[in-house]
C-alpha cells in the first residue's frame, strides 16, 4: 500500500514537472518590442490562449502559418492600442468564432463540455456506493428461515435413511456407495 | 427490468459509437464565419498595382463584390486562378483581389503570367485585412452585397460545379435584393 501511494507521487510530480516545462515560452518567428514587461506577459499569455484557425491543434505561440503569424502582428497592434484581453479576445471570437479559444466560454453549448466530467465521475460514485451497499443485503439472503433449515434437516435425515437402506442391500454399485459416503461426510 | 440494466452498458456503448462514428466525416477545416451578415471591415491600403494608390471600404461599396484572398504562395490558387477570369466576365458581380501576406514583386508576375481577373487587389502584406476578415488560409472568397454586408464567405478553390452550386443562387438572390431596394 505505501509503496503504491509512493508510486502515485512521483508520478504526479513527473506530471507537475511535466506541465511547467510546457508552460515556458515557445518563441515565434518575429520579434515584437514591448515597452513593458506586463504587456509582454499579457502578449505571451494570449498568443498561448487563442487557436490558430489555419493549423487547428496549435496556439498562435506555437504555429508558423501564415495567418498565426498575421494574427500575432494584430494581437500585438491591438495590445499597444491599450484594449484589455477582453476586448481582444471578443473581438477575436467576433471574426472567427468561438472556435479561436482553447478554453471555450461557460454557455448554453458548452455546458457539456464543462460540467460533463464532473457529473460523469458523480455519476460513477453513485454507481459505486450502490454497489457496495448492495453486497450485505445479498448476505443476509442466503442465510436460510427457520423454515428452510427445517426442511433441510428432514432431506438429509430422509438421505441417511436411505445410504442405510443402500448399505445393507448387497446388490448396490461401488460408486453409489462412495457417493453416499461423501454425501454424509459432508453433513458432519 | 434487469435484464434492462444488464443491457444498459451495451446501450451506451453503441450509442458512444454512433456518435464518435459520425465524427470521422466531419470536416473541422469547415468553420462557419462569424463575419456573415456584418458589415466589411474599414481599412485603408495600397493596391497591388500602385503603391501610392490607397483605397479604402468605400470603393467596395455599392455594387455585388466578390473579393477573392489570393497569394503566390497558395497553389490552389493557381488552380482557381481560371475560374477567376471567367468570373471576371460576368457583369453581374465585381471581383477584387485581396494579396494576402506577399510580395508585391512575386505578386505582379503572377498578374502578369496568368492575366489579371480583378478590378483591382488589395495589397495587405501584413495579412492585418485577413484578420479582420477572418480569413485563415487562401484561396478564400467573400461575397459583399450592394451595402457592404459579408454575405457569405467560402474557403477553397472555386471551380465551375462550385460556381453553380455556392455562388450563382446568392448572387441570383442579392440581385433581386437590390432591384427591390432601389425601386
Amino acid at each position: 500500500m505505501r509503496l503504491k501511494i509512493f508510486q502515485l507521487t512521483l508520478i504526479l510530480a513527473v506530471l507537475v514537472v511535466s506541465n511547467l516545462a510546457n508552460n515556458s515560452y515557445a518563441s515565434p518567428v518575429e520579434t515584437f518590442a514591448f515597452t513593458d514587461e506586463v504587456t509582454k506577459i499579457r502578449f505571451q499569455a494570449l498568443s498561448k490562449e487563442l487557436r490558430c484557425p489555419k493549423c487547428q491543434n496549435q496556439n498562435l505561440a506555437d504555429s508558423n502559418s501564415t495567418v498565426a503569424s498575421a494574427l500575432r502582428l494584430d494581437l500585438y497592434n491591438l495590445l499597444v492600442e491599450g484594449k484589455s484581453d477582453k476586448e481582444i479576445v471578443d473581438l477575436m471570437v467576433a471574426r472567427y468564432g468561438e472556435f479561436v479559444l482553447y478554453r471555450p466560454r461557460v454557455s448554453s453549448i458548452t455546458y457539456v463540455l464543462w460540467f460533463g466530467p464532473a457529473l460523469l465521475i458523480l455519476l460513477g460514485v453513485i454507481v459505486v456506493i450502490v454497489i457496495l451497499r448492495k453486497k450485505p443485503l445479498a448476505k443476509a439472503e442466503l442465510s436460510l428461515t427457520a423454515e428452510q433449515q427445517q426442511k433441510l434437516n428432514q432431506l438429509l435425515v430422509a438421505n441417511d435413511t436411505d445410504i442405510a437402506a443402500d448399505d445393507s442391500s448387497s446388490s448396490n454399485t461401488s460408486s453409489t456407495t462412495s457417493l453416499s459416503t461423501a454425501t454424509s461426510n459432508n453433513k458432519e | 427490468m434487469n435484464i434492462l440494466i444488464r443491457l444498459l452498458p451495451l446501450v451506451l456503448v453503441i450509442a458512444l459509437g454512433v456518435v464518435l462514428y459520425r465524427g470521422l466525416s466531419l470536416n473541422p477545416q469547415e468553420l462557419p464565419s462569424a463575419l456573415i451578415g456584418k458589415s466589411m471591415p474599414a481599412f485603408s491600403l495600397t493596391t497591388l498595382n500602385d503603391e501610392k494608390r490607397l483605397v479604402t471600404k468605400n470603393a467596395l461599396v455599392g455594387d455585388i463584390v466578390l473579393i477573392n484572398v489570393w497569394a503566390t504562395w497558395c497553389p490552389t490558387c493557381k488552380y482557381e486562378h481560371p475560374y477567376l477570369l471567367d468570373i471576371a466576365l460576368n457583369p453581374q458581380v465585381k471581383l477584387y483581389g485581396l494579396n494576402y501576406k506577399d510580395e508585391r514583386s512575386a505578386a505582379l508576375q503572377w498578374l502578369k503570367n496568368y492575366k489579371d481577373p480583378y478590378q483591382f487587389s488589395i495589397f495587405d502584406e501584413d495579412g492585418l485585412l485577413g484578420v479582420k476578415l477572418g480569413v485563415f488560409g487562401a484561396p478564400e472568397t467573400f461575397v459583399l452585397d450592394h451595402h457592404g454586408i459579408i454575405r457569405k464567405r467560402f474557403a477553397g478553390a472555386i471551380d465551375t460545379r462550385i460556381w453553380r452550386k455556392e455562388f450563382e443562387p446568392l448572387i441570383k438572390q442579392l440581385i433581386i435584393e437590390q432591384q427591390q431596394g432601389n425601386s
